[in-house]
């Protein structure tokens, strides 16, 4: 079997949002009443009914060149997942025969490990569940020979889904072929990402990506011997509830905003 | 579009000026991708914002709304300077080489006008050509002589300097240059550039003249029917080609028939007026068979028991000279002139041009029938935003209709690709496809005349109606037979000599299909709904369902998908993608090869080709043969002239001293609109609205968003109206991105959420700071969260907010078309509460 990833080519990407909306609609994702805040994107972060994003951001480069940079926001599937790490319960888990990294909801127990953990700030937790959800790479789709939603629905070829190994070399290309400033995304951490982008700008310059994203030094340190004491615990739950504590300190109530300021804060 | 989607992958240059396929047109970003990936294709933007288009392009130039012919006004002159200009095309296929008569005087010498204008129209006599004797028109094949089509482009358009241009356009000139190169360097024989545009360059006072520019430098390059080339008029709506081939507008029959007027009382008079004549020798004039498509489509509709000349007089005529376009149907309205109206998918309330007076126009009216998938602003108008329910008087009926997946059809998109469609699913509740509804309607009407009598009966009583049967007392049409009547019959049999095989006979039978229009009868012996659609359903099968996958020629023709008119053509025009010899300009790029041993074109369906070296003309449709430089038959001048948007910022036009299109029907003259009907900024500029404003789409929203808001997905990532503005008006305005600002014109205010943006910038425009603010135009009052829901409305999933950008636009129209100036007009913006 083989590895599989999906790439993702800024400079292909028109933000006609045709894979935000397919994202939605193979997965059951309701709407929900969005504002206009003064720009395209919206809703305005991923959430548990959002599980992919595309962002809008107007950029003015060293020259005073004006550009609209559009950019992709999903979960980034990493070789060493922290998610994975952190899981108490087998909700998240390695897919064997892509390593993309998939999620049972129906074992999520809701103690919101992951989303203190995954070091791109992916899986969203919804109180009125009591779950956390995010981008399974369409697994129901890919594991019956289908792209997932996002890609069947691009018109411009900007995402495509297939062996790591073909479209790494398409990375490549891309990168050659889009000169100075291009680089590829996702290869060198976390053990390699399964979404990698060919970025047409400097990482440094889109908004919305980490420019050294980690997994948490102490997730490394305790993983081995907290982890297997939070499976022993019952249901998982007890266990996974003194993880968080031990790692991330109180629960906070809104957990979209407290993600975001953990990583703001912790510098990882 | 003269070519086709697909074919934008073989471009080498595509200027997108006048649209935003990447928004609008998503799927269109396939093939241009595939034109930069796989030939190196450069992308040119002009557009007065930076948009997703821009976002993609390699070069981006911008411009003031409403100034396109200066722009490429300037790039004329460029290609003509520069020697980019394509000598053999422009020699043989265009009319270049035509002498004009001496008398036609040039808007350069002329105050801005060409020779002939009088009380807001002009008598054509001076725009004629010189002819001999035999009525030959005369040429000059060195193009030297001062009178000559060529000659007169260069002078018109040499006071088109790079100089002049980037004051009027605000586009700085080095990015004007760079424009003029690069789009420049397609005149090349072995390279392709294609324009695409759409309601950018249409909703002007001088629309079609936008497009006529772009037409005379894709002449010049020899852009025209080759693989890559063309004009790319990308359509607003999936079946805006079809409907428009089949007889939506007022002023033609399907197929593309001039609507008769009452001075033309018999078919002999009409085919008289209407038929084309040339005394160019070589010239086809495809157009000469007229009377076999009017005798056929006068035959589909009243069958063979009506006799030809009887079913001429029954069909309604025009008035000479009115216009019945949608800016005067709605003047009319309001104006109490009739007591009836279907709004049958259509919103008018929202994609009316001053849908303020379109709501009040609809209060006239004594009933309405809404007939759409849902109540819309239309419908509902007696109760939307400043309606006194109490005080209107319509009566309207709501009649459900089945959507485009619960029913079987076909649809012509832009690349005149007629595509089948199979029902998927039935429709909910009561709603019924169209056609049942139509029929229905129709076969009441039709009892009623004949119970009851009634101007001009015959009209409606003779019909035939021959498209489905009726069960449990209900009629179902059945659009595969309409298809079919749409190709035509043979209604006698008939023994008929091959139109293009002399000496070969055939013979056909009563109720045979008929193959091509090449076959279509004046004796009425044929039928044929819609000529140009002869030829896409055969005895074998209809070949709009055809999913065929070939492609021989790797140019993506995809000769067996569907069924394209006229005749399966992919490429019209395809005459003139090769030589005076028969060899392809460019034979990597061969759009039809001659193959000597089987003496026949290969590759798509030729157009006006001709055996190689015989020396036919390609462009058929045109009765001289070739294509128009010079452009007599349009009624604002033969060649483009810059004219200022009626609402503009300027007090002068800097290139003559008529400042306006001077064909254009103005509403608020005495006499012509009503009370309501207002400008601002016209003579000299208002300060109450200062800014250029133009209205636009987004890629989630369809149309006036009755489909589309409704869709909660897509509300969610459009929720609603903005107003996009640069950085520096927003800063003099004390506006922030986010804030809620009032945008108002002349006519009427909708409120908006602020994007500000290093997108937009302020214009220098001959040293002026000039702002220019833009807002989408599919939202409405139905869908917001704050008004009035009565028993049994439907409620969103997801509520939008703000009303109809058309509340702001004008009643003033192309000189053409009469279009509304929907992309210029003059607004002021303020933050919400702020005076």
């Amino acid at each position: 079997m083989t590895e599989k990833i999906k790439l993702y080519d800024t400079s292909k990407c028109t933000a006609c949002r045709g894979c935000q909306l397919a994202c939605k609609q193979w997965n059951g994702l309701k709407a929900r009443q969005t504002e206009h805040k003064g720009t395209y994107q919206n809703p305005p972060t991923l959430g548990p009914n959002t599980f992919m994003l595309i962002h809008f951001q107007d950029y003015v480069d060293s020259k005073g060149n004006v550009k609209w940079l559009f950019c992709k926001e999903a979960c980034m599937h990493c070789t060493n997942a922290a998610c994975v790490t952190v899981c108490p319960s087998g909700a998240l888990y390695y897919n064997e025969e892509f390593k993309t990294v998939g999620m049972d909801r129906e074992k999520c127990i809701g103690c919101q490990e992951c989303v203190a953990a995954c070091p791109f700030e992916i899986p969203r937790y919804d109180s009125k569940t009591d779950k956390v959800s995010k981008c399974d790479m369409c697994e129901s789709r890919i594991s019956n020979g289908l792209d997932p939603a996002c890609v069947k629905a691009c018109p411009t070829g900007a995402l495509k889904f297939g062996d790591k190994d073909k479209l790494m070399k398409i990375a490549e290309e891309r990168k050659k072929y889009l000169g100075e400033g291009a680089s590829i995304y996702g290869e060198k951490f976390v053990g390699g990402t399964h979404f990698m982008y060919v970025l047409k700008e400097d990482p440094a310059v889109y908004e919305g990506l980490k420019k050294d994203p980690k997994v948490p030094f102490s997730l490394t340190v305790w993983k081995s011997w907290l982890k297997p004491l939070s499976l022993l615990a019952a249901g998982g739950v007890v266990g996974g509830s003194i993880l968080h504590y031990v790692l991330h300190g109180p629960k906070r109530p809104d957990p979209e905003g407290a993600a975001q300021d953990e990583k703001n804060q912790g510098g990882a | 579009m003269t070519n086709h989607w697909v074919d934008l992958k073989n471009s080498d240059v595509l200027l997108i000026m006048g649209s935003n396929p990447a928004s609008n047109h998503p799927i269109s970003f396939k093939w241009i991708q595939e034109a930069v990936d796989k030939r190196g294709a450069k992308i040119i933007c002009v557009d007065p914002r930076y948009t997703q288009s821009a976002a993609k392009s390699h070069l981006y130039a911008p411009l003031r709304s409403g100034t396109d012919i200066a722009f490429l006004g300037g790039m004329v002159k460029y290609i003509l300077e520069k020697n980019l200009f394509h000598l053999d095309y422009v020699l043989n296929y265009t009319n270049a080489s035509f002498l004009v008569n001496p008398d036609l005087k040039l808007p350069g010498d002329n105050n801005g006008v060409f020779s002939g204008f009088a009380d807001g129209k002009y008598i054509k006599d001076t725009w004629s050509y010189q002819t001999d004797g035999e009525g030959v028109i005369k040429k000059d094949r060195s193009l030297q002589d001062p009178n000559c089509v060529f000659q007169l482009l260069k002078k018109h358009y040499s006071r088109y300097t790079p100089e002049i241009v980037s004051r009027i356009t605000g586009t700085p000139k080095d990015k004007l240059l760079e424009v003029y190169k690069l789009y420049g360097s397609t005149g090349k024989p072995d390279k392709a550039g294609v324009e695409l545009y759409a309601m950018g360059w249409t909703q002007h006072t001088v629309g079609v003249q936008n497009i006529r520019t772009m037409c005379i430098i894709q002449l010049l390059l020899g852009n025209m029917g080759i693989a890559g080339g063309g004009i790319a008029a990308m359509r607003g709506e999936s079946n805006v080609q079809g409907s428009t081939d089949h007889g939506l507008l007022f002023h033609i029959w399907p197929g593309y028939l001039g609507t008769p007027s009452g001075s033309l009382p018999t078919l002999a008079a009409y085919n008289e007026k209407n038929t084309p004549k040339t005394m160019e020798k070589e010239s086809l004039n495809w157009w000469k068979n007229k009377p076999k498509y009017v005798a056929s489509f006068l035959r589909s509709m009243y069958g063979e028991s009506v006799p030809l000349d009887e079913a001429y007089t029954l069909l309604p005529k025009v008035d000479d000279g009115a216009n019945y376009s949608w800016l005067m149907i709605f003047d009319q309205m309001y104006k109490e002139k009739f007591t009836g109206f279907f709004a049958w998918g259509m919103n008018p309330a929202c994609s009316g041009a001053h849908s303020n007076k379109v709501r009040k126009a609809l209060a006239k009216l004594d009933w309405m029938v809404n007939v759409n998938l849902f109540d819309n602003e239309t419908g509902s108008f007696w109760c939307g935003p400043g309606m006194d329910p109490k005080k209107i008087k319509t009566e309207v009926f709501m009649l459900p209709c089945a959507s485009s997946v619960e029913k079987e059809g076909s649809i012509a998109n832009s690349g005149r690709l007629m595509q089948w469609r199979y029902k998927a699913i039935s429709a909910p509740g009561e709603a019924l496809p169209d056609g049942d509804i139509m029929s229905e309607v129709f076969f009441k009407v039709k009892e009623l005349y004949e119970k009851k009598g009634g101007p001009n009966k015959e009209a409606v009583t003779k019909l035939t109606w021959p498209y489905g049967h009726k069960v449990r007392g209900q009629f179902h049409y059945e659009p595969r037979m309409v298809a079919k009547e749409v190709n035509g019959y043979f209604l006698e049999d008939k023994k008929l000599e091959n139109p293009t095989k002399k000496g070969e006979f055939k013979e056909f039978k009563k109720g045979d299909l008929v193959p091509t229009f090449a076959w279509l009868q004046d004796d009425g012996s044929t039928s044929s709904g819609c000529w140009v659609y002869c030829g896409s359903v055969n005895e074998k099968a209809n070949l709009a369902m055809r999913r065929g996958q070939a492609d021989p020629t790797g140019l993506g023709l995809y000769s067996e998908w569907c069924w394209s008119w006229p005749v399966n053509r992919r490429i019209i025009y395809n005459g003139a993608s090769v030589d005076t010899n028969g060899k392809p300009w460019d034979p990597s790029r061969a759009v039809i090869k001659w193959d000597e041993e089987e003496k026949k074109w290969k590759g798509d369906v030729p157009d006006g080709a001709g055996d190689p070296g015989k020396g036919r003309p390609p462009f058929i449709m045109k009765s001289d043969g070739v294509a128009s430089l010079y452009g007599p038959g349009l009624a604002d001048g033969p060649f483009p002239e810059h004219y200022e948007p009626l609402e503009c910022p300027v007090e002068k036009n800097l290139m003559s001293p008529q400042k306006n299109n001077p064909a254009i029907k103005r509403f608020d003259k005495p006499g012509v609109g009503s009370d309501m009907d207002v400008y601002s900024g016209v003579t000299s500029c208002d300060p109450r609205f200062p800014f250029i404003c133009a209205t636009y789409r987004v890629s989630e929203h369809w149309q006036t968003g009755v489909l589309t808001r409704w869709c909660p997905w897509l509300a969610e990532m459009q929720p609603g109206m903005f107003v996009e503005m640069s950085e520096e008006l927003a800063k003099e305005k004390g506006i922030s991105s986010g804030d809620e600002c009032i945008v108002k014109s002349a006519r009427g205010e909708v409120e908006c959420t602020a994007i500000v943006t290093p997108r937009f910038k302020p214009f220098n425009i001959d040293g002026n700071t000039i702002h220019e603010v833009g807002i989408p135009w599919h939202f409405g009052w139905i869908t917001t969260k704050h008004r009035l829901y009565k028993k049994g409305d439907k409620f969103p999933e997801v509520y939008t907010k703000g009303d109809a950008a058309n509340l702001l636009t004008s009643s003033i129209g192309d000189a053409n078309t009469m279009i509304p100036e929907s992309k210029a007009f003059m607004v002021n913006v303020v933050k919400k509460g702020v005076k």
